[in-house]
């Protein structure tokens, strides 16, 4: 367990034994320790954030699913109390920020802008072109070769590449903005560093957006400019949400599914020998490996009994979507990675009205990149030792740095 | 077995097509729930209850008991 953080400045709340992020343990893929236990023994917990503020971890599946659907509790993070990850988060978070960090109505009216273009049906149509890029990334990696670095030949292009179809932003800028993603979602980057990558990105795609109002295409930021409802900034601070979202975690979710699968040899094996099994496989490893590792955060907008804990308003709270998605009152064996078990209710995309607008988007994408993959290379295995794979615990979206895989 | 949405509620974000494809569908315009069966055949009930416990925005709500 971490040793408590100074909690001096906040001399009325009782000393929390844990840290947030709590560090992880002998196995890279489950959720720390340290949180794990507070399921069993305090699953409405205390715990210090960065700068020893305290702020409630709740950890449990029912309590998550509870707290993220009840309005009293606010993404609004310029309230009072309002859990920030970083001092960078803190920043950016008091100044101008896209709908995630809105509550209902105002949430709901901007979210309802995009939710037409992630529609199942509309997402299930972009199948062959997702593939196409699949097949193409497939390709460019394996052609003459037998070594590659999974994660910077496939599982980051491909849906970078999808992402900037959809949004009309052009790939040929990928390597700006893969840059200012990772320092926005590295908590251990310096607050300068994210407040310039953050206003690199804003005026990027504002000046984007401008751009397409004399010259449409069929994308998304397209579309909103002609609705003619939003600013230049509203419509850029979307892209950007959309642009982050969508790089970091189809990505890492595709990297770490291929290392997951390649440690579990058995399930490797059935999800070979069941093609048709994919999407069931991809849910129990959206569920398994829960990649949003800081977990959620909100702030209580009035007093509210949590799993039997009064957390009253204006306390931080932060849901902490890996230990829900194993909590054995829900998924029995939750610590087992098992494509077959009924992963149904698991929180991997949050829950209540923030839930991932992309959800059907990035189930597509995970389904088409482990195909490709597995279909295309029947001796896929690593190429370093397991030891070696550098996880990357500083960042909210949990991943891996490079996967070297051979074949 | 009854079933009323409220488009009001939704968040779009499709888990009760995902979980009762025969039930709801989405707006092409704005995402939100469109109910393609009010009175679903029994068969579907487990399909009806997944989507209602899936549904984030919990905008979908089950009248029990009602004759086909
Ligand atoms: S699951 Fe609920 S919130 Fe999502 S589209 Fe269906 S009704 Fe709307």
């Amino acid at each position: 367990m971490a040793t408590a953080a100074p909690a001096t400045s906040h001399p009325a709340a009782a000393h929390p034994a844990t840290s947030h992020p709590a560090p992880r343990g002998a196995c890279p893929f489950a959720p720390p320790p340290a949180y794990q236990q507070a399921v069993r023994d305090e699953p409405v917990t205390r715990v210090a954030l960065w700068d020893g503020a305290p702020c409630w971890l709740v950890t449990r599946h029912q309590d998550t699913r509870d707290v993220l659907a009840d309005p009293r509790f606010s993404a609004d993070a310029a309230r009072p109390g309002f859990p920030f990850l970083s001092a960078a988060a803190r920043q950016i978070g008091a100044g101008k920020t896209s709908f995630i960090r809105m509550d209902d109505p105002e949430h709901s009216r901007l979210r309802r802008m995009l939710t037409g273009d992630f529609t199942l049906r509309k997402t299930a149509a972009l199948r062959p072109a997702i593939q196409q890029v699949a097949d193409r990334l497939f390709a460019a990696m394996t052609t003459g070769r037998t070594r590659a670095d999974l994660v910077a030949d496939f599982a980051l292009p491909l849906p970078s590449l999808v992402i900037c179809l959809l949004l009309g932003v052009p790939y040929e800028d990928h390597e700006f903005f893969q840059r200012c993603s990772r320092s926005l979602l590295n908590r251990d980057s310096p607050v300068e560093e994210v407040l310039a990558a953050q206003d690199a990105l804003t005026e990027y795609l504002d000046t984007l957006t401008d751009s397409k109002r004399g010259n449409p295409d069929d994308g998304i930021l397209s579309r909103l400019v002609e609705r003619g409802e939003l600013p230049t900034e509203e419509i850029g601070a979307m892209g950007r949400l959309l642009l982050i979202a969508g790089h970091e975690t189809t990505a890492n979710m595709t990297a770490l599914s291929v290392l997951a699968l390649l440690r579990h040899p058995d399930q490797l094996a059935h999800l070979r020998a069941h093609p048709e099994a994919t999407p069931a496989a991809v849910e129990e490893l959206l569920r398994w490996l829960s990649i949003v590792q800081t977990g959620v955060t909100r702030v209580a907008v009035e007093d509210v009994e949590v799993g039997g804990v009064l957390i009253r308003a204006g306390e931080g709270v932060i849901c902490q979507l890996n230990t829900a998605n194993r909590d054995e009152d829900r998924y029995p064996d939750g610590d087992t990675l098992d494509l077959t078990r009924d992963t149904r209710r698991h929180v991997a995309f949050g829950f209540g009205v923030h839930q991932c607008l992309g959800q059907p988007l990035a189930r597509l994408e995970l389904e088409i990149a482990l195909d490709t993959l597995l279909r295309g290379l029947p001796d896929l295995r690593l190429a370093v030792p397991f030891e070696e794979i550098r996880f990357r615990h500083e960042m909210t979206v949990y991943g891996i740095e490079t996967l070297p895989v051979t074949w | 077995m009854l079933v009323h949405v409220d488009p009001d509620r939704c968040c779009g974000a499709g888990q009760c097509v995902l979980a009762a494809p025969d039930v709801f569908d989405q707006d092409e315009r704005d995402g939100t729930v469109v109910l393609l069966a009010a009175r679903p055949p029994a068969d579907l009930a487990r399909e009806v209850a997944d989507a209602v416990a899936a549904c984030p925005g919990g905008a979908i709500r089950l009248e029990e008991g009602v004759p086909r």
